[in-house]
């Protein structure tokens, strides 16, 4: 049972990364996601259906989602709208696409077919099945936050999240933000969709209602990981990242679980992750507000103490 | 270097807003030239350099930089010629990365690679360029640059910009918005750099003891035209009450600055 949670919390946290990217890396507020995901899922789900092989149903979802984020990056750059737009556009046309995609179904399952989820146990046989989900799982999201960690490090990932954090600079240096935009956003939505394709292979089914809600759901998981430590390393912005996922997950089933005792119904999770994020922005906001006012404290008795120790040399002097 | 032709901008033309905030510029710069802008606000100062820099198109003339066309190129493109340095001291860093981080993106113009960006060797290499400012900066280069002051910004904004290697500096009242002590340091600096890195520089200042002290030539704008354009010989025997005196001649009217003025540093 446990294990499912780390499981689920893990390929999640995939999708988190992907977020992260674009929401706190490139500070682009991307919808693109809430499409993206369900497309990564369906991408893969008929992949292995029609007999690609695990792998390449993978490498196919992981481009599906590239090409997404490509598409609304080249709204934002070309048609100069807000990225939230641009996100909400590409979201919805992939609405219509996932069913396509899907063969002009809303949800189709992987039932007679072998996933990476039953083929990961018997590669790693002795070991009980569930820990060996777990283990190939870890394994997976290792490499990628891996990948993305180096990426982040290199000159083009420096620039990116120069970038997000400065727009200007980044022109200034000579760099085209048009292409860092497009390099980004497609890497995050290339992530999120790697995530669905996972997910439909866990759960046995791709849905073109999936990612209904994923965006908050992400940035949910982001701001419990920011609660757990501070840091402006790479490496350990993505670890919080898949804790926070984890953690996000463990309380999602925690409500499911015992939520019944208090009338909570599944359909109420969304409402609560809405409020998860809120009651996080608020207490960043005090945190934030501590600190200012702390600080400017701190200032002012800095300050008197200067005047004292200026009035004292003055007295001083005219003694003298 | 750099060659200004019937440069004219108009802003919001055919509305009821249009406003002509450069007609008919004629510049040219010179290698190593380092000229120093003054202006009341609105004069054009600004507007002049988002040009040169190619922030937003010309309405009508063209500029050539080192001998090329650059009229219609875009502004990222010019900037492997160009290094500019805002007033605020936030537009030039990246205050959610570290200092090493904003140092490795100026490092190297233009579209960056696949390498691993930072290793011992250049983050030495930083520290002893960092030393050059005095600030103790060498030794926070894991610090985020949103910890910095103000001062501490502009001054590795403009190292960032001389690491960058431009041939042309575009310093748009650099020291503006520091503290006295601060913006001397910087200015110091400022006037360090260009000389050991070779550089042609505008500069735009409200301060008329730097613009009469810093430099080779002296413009001074007002509405959207050059009115004053002096020597290093003119210069020398400048005050700033000759200065003003100057610009009523010229406009026939008084000049409405008293921030400058009042400015003694």
């Amino acid at each position: 049972m446990l294990e499912g949670i780390f499981v689920d919390g893990l390929i999640f946290s995939i999708m988190v990364l992907g977020v992260l990217i674009s929401y706190r890396i490139l500070d682009f507020a991307d919808l693109t996601c809430d499409g993206s995901f369900a497309t990564g899922a369906a991408v893969a789900t008929m992949a292995i259906v029609s007999g690609v092989g695990l792998v390449g149903a993978l490498v196919l979802a992981f481009v599906s989602g590239a090409i997404a984020g490509l598409i609304t990056a080249t709204i934002h750059n070309e048609l100069k709208v807000p990225g939230l737009l641009a996100g909400i556009l590409t979201m919805t046309m992939l609405y219509s696409i996932n069913i396509r995609i899907l063969g002009g179904r809303a949800n189709v399952p992987l039932l007679k077919v072998e996933t990476l989820f039953q083929k990961i146990p018997k590669l790693l046989g002795g070991i009980p099945s569930a820990w060996a989900l777990l283990i190939g799982t870890l394994v997976i999201v290792f490499v990628v936050k891996t990948i993305i960690d180096i990426f982040f490090r290199t000159d083009l990932g420096i620039a990116i999240g120069a970038m997000g954090s400065n727009e200007q600079m980044v022109i200034t240096l000579g760099m085209n933000p048009k292409v860092l935009k497009l390099i980004g956003i497609g890497l995050s939505n290339a992530l999120i969709a790697l995530s669905g394709g996972l997910l439909a292979q866990y759960q046995g089914f791709a849905d073109a209602n999936l990612g209904q809600g994923m965006v908050v759901q992400g940035l949910a998981a982001i701001m419990i990981g920011e609660f757990l430590f501070d840091s402006n390393r790479i490496t350990f912005i993505t670890l919080r990242v898949v804790f926070g996922a984890i953690i996000y997950k463990g309380l999602m089933f925690l409500g499911r679980y015992y939520g019944y005792y208090i009338n909570l119904t599944p359909s109420d999770l969304k409402l609560l992750t809405g409020i998860m994020v809120i009651v996080s922005l608020i207490i960043a906001q005090t945190r934030n507000a501590a600190s200012t006012a702390d600080a400017r404290k701190k200032a002012l008795k800095r300050n008197k103490a200067r005047r004292d120790a200026l009035a004292g040399k003055g007295g001083d002097d005219a003694q003298n | 270097m750099l060659k200004i032709e019937q440069v004219s901008k108009v802003f919001y033309p055919g509305t009821v807003n249009e406003k002509t905030a450069l007609e008919d510029i004629n510049l040219s710069v010179h290698e190593h030239d380092i000229i120093t802008v003054v202006g009341s606000n609105g004069s054009g100062k600004s507007t002049l350099f988002n040009l040169i820099a190619g922030t937003f198109p010309v309405t009508g003339g063209s500029l050539t930089l080192d001998g090329k066309d650059v009229t219609n190129k875009a502004e990222y493109k010019r900037a492997f010629t160009i290094g500019r340095i805002f007033q605020d001291p936030t537009k030039g860093t990246a205050a959610k990365m570290s200092i090493e981080d904003n140092l490795v993106t100026a490092y190297k113009k233009g579209m960056k690679g696949l390498r691993i960006s930072l290793n011992s060797e250049i983050r030495e290499f930083f520290a002893e360029e960092l030393k050059q400012l005095s600030m103790g900066l060498e030794n926070r280069l894991k610090d985020n640059v949103g910890l910095l002051s103000g001062g501490q910004r502009q001054a590795l904004t403009l190292l960032m910009t001389v690491l960058s290697k431009p041939r042309l500096l575009l310093l748009d009242e650099h020291t503006a918005a520091l503290d006295p002590r601060n913006a001397q340091i910087v200015m110091d600096l400022t006037m360090q750099f260009i000389k050991r890195y070779d550089l042609t520089a505008l500069m735009v200042t409200h301060n008329m003891q730097h613009a009469i002290g810093f430099g080779n030539r002296l413009l001074m704008m007002d509405e959207g035209h050059i009115i004053l354009d002096l020597t290093l010989e003119q210069k020398k025997e400048l005050t700033v009450s000759r200065l003003v005196e100057m610009f009523k001649q010229v406009r026939n009217k008084e000049f409405d600055h008293d921030e400058t003025l009042l400015s003694d540093s």
